[in-house]
């Protein structure tokens, strides 16, 4: 072997090595920023995303962290995640008990986005989903203890829409009325304004992640009574007419009189 | 004229020219990096929205979007549709760096560079020698890795990491914990690896090196004739390789313009250069004659 063929022998093995060192610490770099990047998706409950957002996947695709919409919130609601919060690093978001969306009709936070990470088809309010209010502790609730605090259906911006109070029998009292407070999905848009002022010491409110307060039916299933209003008739095997079996000259009246005397 | 020690990079320069002279593009420079800094911080400081958003997208008076091409690239190749203002803003931004050459953000805009000059010149003072090396291609294969992290989780990954514009958005939005970053980057550069950060690792950079392969303004080692080998131009260079190629090059045929992709047009060897030597150009005037 000649002085020069061995010479670059050395050098393209030290050139080797160098790349393979370089690639594999960059890849150890990559796999863990991977792994990292899918812990990010696991945004911690309390965080709301500003309007338009529809799933966090996407958006933390299409977020570039400008802070433009946090400059245009002109409530200055929302901020931007730093390292020592769980919400992914610089990222727009919201706490509804600290301070909620205050749903702007012209909605600048959507307008600022220069992504459309924030959907610009979002043009009315209403239609942001944000997240949904549960009630999360029927224990604790003064309505469900009878008493009318009704705090968060009076704050809510789509009142008797979005909250609305549905009367029960108070069993414990055996003579007053509970006004139960119901939230209604189609109408929430998780501004988080009955959570935050929400009487308690820990609101029995909250505003939850969609994915964490919808449940979701099958999607082979079917609701019998549904399905037979849409096809005007039982699909089944047809209702058939009750019969009672009573005694002679005598029939049920089913509005209220009961049993009664056959008048033919 | 001997080779000088490296803490003495630039005095004789200031001895020919006076210390303005001899600093001349490092002041503008600072002057670039700090008043963009400014412009962003005038809305939260005093309430008059000039610059409203940060160096990832912004908007100027109201009009003008400026939004960077390397984080846009990484939510396009995540998956995203992105819409017509980012597009039009990256646009901007990607014709301005292909004129005046694409490592400019890293050295007049880009506010980790005070950092990391910082600590060159504290180390060149305190005589810091060795320290981890890392090949000065890492930082391709970084950029490779974040782009190959953007594609595999869908997601704009490197800005759950990216220093750049942590330091950036910690500044204008207020975060204590951009502090942490910019000493760590410091120390970083200080004691563990020279020129570790912005000449090795950084993927911001390699982007817009990449970016400024074609860019018109270069500086031009226009006359290497009178070059004494001081060394100086070498030692305060964020990126020394590419300067011997315009400087030396005359015997095999190369041109004077420093046509390395990594230059950063920083202006630094024209200003400690007591021939001067140096001078902004363009790619075009690159005759060996």
């Amino acid at each position: 072997m000649s002085e020069e063929t061995k010479h670059t022998k050395i050098s393209r093995r030290r050139f080797m090595q160098d790349t393979a060192r370089t690639v594999f610490g960059v890849s150890l770099l990559g796999l863990g920023l991977g792994f990292y990047t899918q812990r990010s998706y696991s945004l911690p409950a309390m965080a709301l995303r500003p309007p338009g957002v529809k799933n966090e996947k996407d958006f933390l695709a299409s977020c570039v962290r400008c802070g433009l919409c946090v400059r245009d919130c002109p409530y200055d609601i929302l901020k931007l995640s730093t390292f020592t919060e769980d919400v992914a690093l610089g990222t727009p978001y919201f706490t509804a008990r600290e301070i909620p969306c205050e749903m702007c009709e012209d909605i600048p936070c959507v307008k600022a986005c220069p992504t459309g990470a924030l959907d610009k088809e979002l043009t009315n309010i209403d239609d942001a989903r944000m997240g949904l209010a549960v009630i999360v502790d029927q224990e604790t609730c003064l309505n469900y203890q009878g008493l009318r605090c009704d705090v968060c259906f009076d704050v809510c911006p789509l009142i008797n829409k979005a909250i609305t109070l549905e009367t029960r029998h108070n069993q414990r009292s055996g003579k007053h009325t509970l006004f139960i407070p119901v939230v209604h999905s189609d109408s929430c848009t998780g501004c988080g304004k009955c959570e935050r002022s929400c009487v308690l010491e820990e609101a029995a409110i909250k505003i939850l992640p969609l994915n964490l307060a919808k449940g979701e039916l099958g999607q082979h299933y079917r609701l019998g009574w549904e399905e037979k209003e849409k096809a005007g008739k039982s699909l089944v095997t047809p209702d058939q007419e009750h019969k009672y079996n009573l005694p002679k000259g005598l029939k049920y009246e089913h509005d209220g009189q009961g049993l009664m005397k056959d008048s033919n | 004229m001997s080779v000088s020690l490296p803490r003495d990079a630039g005095k004789s320069a200031i001895k020919e020219k006076g210390w303005w002279l001899a600093h001349k593009w490092l002041i503008a420079r600072r002057f670039s990096q700090l008043s963009i800094l400014f412009l962003f911080l005038v809305g939260p400081w005093f309430g008059y929205w000039i610059v409203k958003g940060s160096l990832a997208s912004s908007l100027t008076l109201s009009v003008l979007p400026l939004t960077d091409p390397y984080i846009l690239l990484q939510s396009f190749i995540a998956g995203h549709d992105i819409l017509s203002t980012a597009i039009i803003g990256a646009l901007i931004v990607t014709v301005f760096y292909l004129f005046v050459g694409g490592r400019v953000f890293c050295s007049w805009v880009c506010p980790i560079n005070i950092v990391t000059d910082a600590a060159d010149w504290l180390r060149r003072r305190l005589n810091i020698k060795g320290g981890a090396r890392f090949s000065s291609q890492t930082r391709y294969w970084i950029l490779l890795m974040t782009l190959l992290l953007a594609i595999i989780t869908t997601s704009i990954s490197w800005e759950l990491l990216n220093p750049v514009s942590l330091v950036h958005r910690g500044i204008i939005f207020g975060s204590a914990f951009a502090l942490i970053v910019v000493i760590s980057i410091f120390v970083f550069d200080l004691l563990i690896s020279r020129k570790g950060w912005c000449g090795h690792l950084c993927p911001v950079g390699a982007f817009y090196s990449l970016l400024g392969r074609y860019s018109f303004i270069r500086v031009s080692a226009s006359k290497r004739d009178n070059c004494d080998d001081c060394m100086d131009c070498f030692m305060v260079c964020p990126e020394e390789q590419v300067i011997k190629p315009a400087l030396k090059g005359k015997s095999k045929g190369l041109g004077p313009v420093i046509m390395d992709i990594n230059c950063t047009n920083c202006g630094r060897c024209i200003d400690v250069c007591a021939k001067n030597v140096f001078t902004f150009s363009s790619r075009f005037n690159n005759s060996t004659l």
